[in-house]
């Protein structure tokens, strides 16, 4: 697949939901047993050319997540390889038991992809926010996690879970204009994370599209002479403990997350981190375990402290008061 | 001449089934078994098993086979006795049911070897999975059938019904539905807890070819399959049967649904099964 700067810039104008369905128009000439499955989203996941052009690999289950999860697991069991896609709650929290024993525990192979995770659709409200997805999919054994930070990561990590020799959930999170994180093509490989920026004094483990505001706010922390590493931890399962074990020196880990702070990146981490003796002490940066009102994409991002400043000034304080 | 033979076949394979259930449910001992649901799907195990389905019984995983889904995961005691006698599992190893490690617990676990395909046991999921793996064998243009064996009381599941309707839409006429009519869930009839009312309109309505028959007629179930291959539709069978089938403390008795089976009542029941072969 072709990938250079102009591509790169293209894809962070659409959204990762449209660069979603680009990448499959090229992936399943590589994946010709490829079959995407929908629930009437087809416009929603970028798919409509798709559909046209391969209708042979596409399939419109109507609305009805659990026996799309069924029918994905009966082709994934005759050697497809199926891709299931819908709005994010609706793929995960609806058909969460289809999911545990279809891909679970008779481990049928499937990449499930959740559109529009986190506060993305925050004026649609909290039946299409999702920010439970992470920790319901986590206590499922045999389903890996994987959240991009930008639209080439999520080009990348599809291409991966097509290759990978297991279910992969991959949850897409911010909208269109979503900011770049990598500018040029990169090694991207699932279980391993990648490393944006060294600091010895705090270290920023991140996920998703809330990954640059972590960027961009280490940069003005390391100008208050707090160095800042940032670290985007694109697969939260299997976790990464080898580069959180890079970091143990630190005097503070953060986890920044678009879900609730219960169940996703931050529970991963302080999991792994409490198995370790003199562990730095952890701040858990996500939604406070509440649902709140609605409203846009970056108001839900500022009230619940997930833009640049607020990552700032959340940290300064906790970093200040050691 | 030939179906008559199958008919005898079919009826040694389901006497087979019954005492291989017996011999299971004894040895689950306390740990108890699903009896009822299981001898419910006797005649239609064995009818599919002798009569209908390709397999290879050196392969479970030949390619040209057709695909059996037991959706009603429950009644895995017919399911795993039927895989025994077709030369997939050991006998002793039946024995094992619901054991410490077992391969063969209350509800079916996927395992290709022993030609267990899916597990099942979660009520509502087998269609959708029959319904992938036939939209798989058309893809594959392959002419092979997918057997799905679905209960009425698992009828309550609204999963069954969104599987219901996209069947007919994905023009799925290597599919079959075999409902296992036998008028009981765990807890009472289905008309106490969920009245499932004329289960025929209602599969036909959502656009599946649809039949009802006497499900434990030998000769019923085998012109029924023979006859119905080639119609344009997916197919739906209202089986009418009788939970707990073959015995008479057993027939009809909703206790039935989940009990041990003692030695005193194992031998009573070992004695029908003799007078049912003499017959």
């Amino acid at each position: 697949m072709i990938i250079n700067e102009r591509i790169i810039k293209s894809w962070s104008i659409i959204g990762p939901r449209a660069t979603f369905g680009l990448a499959a128009l090229e992936l399943v000439k590589e994946h010709q047993n490829m079959m995407i499955l929908t629930c009437d989203v087809s416009t929603s996941a970028g798919l409509d050319r798709f559909r046209k052009t391969y209708a042979s690999n596409y399939l419109d289950l109507g609305i009805a997540e659990q026996n799309m999860i069924g029918v994905a697991a009966g082709l994934a069991s005759e050697n497809y390889n199926v891709v299931t896609t819908t709005f994010a709650p609706f793929q995960t929290i609806r058909c969460c038991e289809q999911i545990k024993v279809n891909f679970g525990y008779m481990k049928n192979k499937v990449c499930m992809v959740g559109l529009a995770s986190g506060l993305i659709l925050g004026n649609l409200g909290f039946t299409h926010c999702c920010i439970e997805d992470v920790g319901i999919l986590r206590t499922i054994p045999n389903i890996t996690i994987v959240s991009p930070a930008d639209s080439l990561e999520t080009v990348k990590a599809f291409q991966a879970a097509l290759r990978y020799n297991g279910s992969v959930y991959i949850r897409l999170t911010g909208g269109s204009n979503n900011p770049i994180v990598y500018d040029k093509d990169y090694n991207f490989e699932i279980g391993k994370s990648n490393i944006l920026k060294d600091g010895s004094d705090v270290a920023i483990f991140s996920s998703g599209s809330v990954t640059s505001e972590c960027l961009n706010a280490a940069k003005i922390l390391d100008e208050s002479n707090i160095s800042c590493a940032v670290i985007n931890m694109h697969t939260i399962k299997p976790f990464d403990k080898k580069t959180l074990e890079k970091y143990l020196s630190a005097k503070l880990i953060v986890s920044v997350e678009e879900h609730n702070v219960i169940g996703g990146l931050g529970s991963a981490i302080s999991e792994t981190l409490s198995t370790f003796e003199n562990s730095p002490r952890q701040m858990f940066l996500g939604i406070n375990d509440q649902y709140t009102k609605g409203g846009s994409y970056n108001f839900l991002k500022k009230k619940n402290g997930l833009d640049k400043d607020n990552i700032i000034s959340t940290i300064k304080n906790n970093f200040n008061e050691r | 001449m030939e179906k008559k033979n199958f008919k005898n076949e079919i009826k040694k394979f389901s006497n087979d089934m019954r005492s291989n259930i017996l011999e299971m449910s004894l040895s689950a001992g306390s740990s108890s078994s699903h009896f009822g649901g299981a001898l419910s799907i006797v005649e239609i195990l064995s009818t599919l098993y002798v009569s209908q389905l390709k397999y290879d019984p050196k392969n479970p995983l030949w390619e040209g086979r057709d695909r059996f889904i037991l959706s009603k995961g429950h009644a895995c005691l017919a399911y795993y006795s039927a895989l025994c006698q077709i030369g997939y599992i050991k006998f002793n190893d039946l024995l094992t049911f619901e054991k410490d490690d077992s391969d063969f617990l209350g509800h079916p676990v996927k395992n290709e070897k022993l030609g267990i395909e899916f597990s099942n046991g979660s009520l509502g999921m087998g269609l959708s999975l029959g319904i992938g793996v036939a939209y798989a064998l058309k893809k594959k243009q392959l002419d092979n059938f997918v057997y799905v064996v679905i209960g009425d009381g698992e009828c309550n599941e609204g999963s069954v019904w969104e599987a219901a309707m996209s069947a007919p839409n994905l023009k799925l006429d290597n599919l079959y539905a075999i409902i296992d009519r036998n008028n009981f869930q765990q807890t009472g009839s289905n008309s106490e807890i969920m009245n499932l009312d004329d289960l025929k309109l209602k599969w036909s309505s959502f656009g599946w070819h649809t039949d009802e028959i006497d499900g434990h007629s030998i000769d019923s179930l085998l012109n029924y399959f023979d006859n119905s291959k080639n119609i344009k539709k997916p197919k739906a069978l209202i089986a009418n049967t009788i939970k707990g089938k073959g015995f008479s403390f057993s027939e009809n008795n909703n206790e039935w649904h989940h009990k041990i089976l003692t030695k005193s009542t194992y031998e009573n029941a070992l004695k029908e099964i003799k007078l049912n072969n003499d017959n």
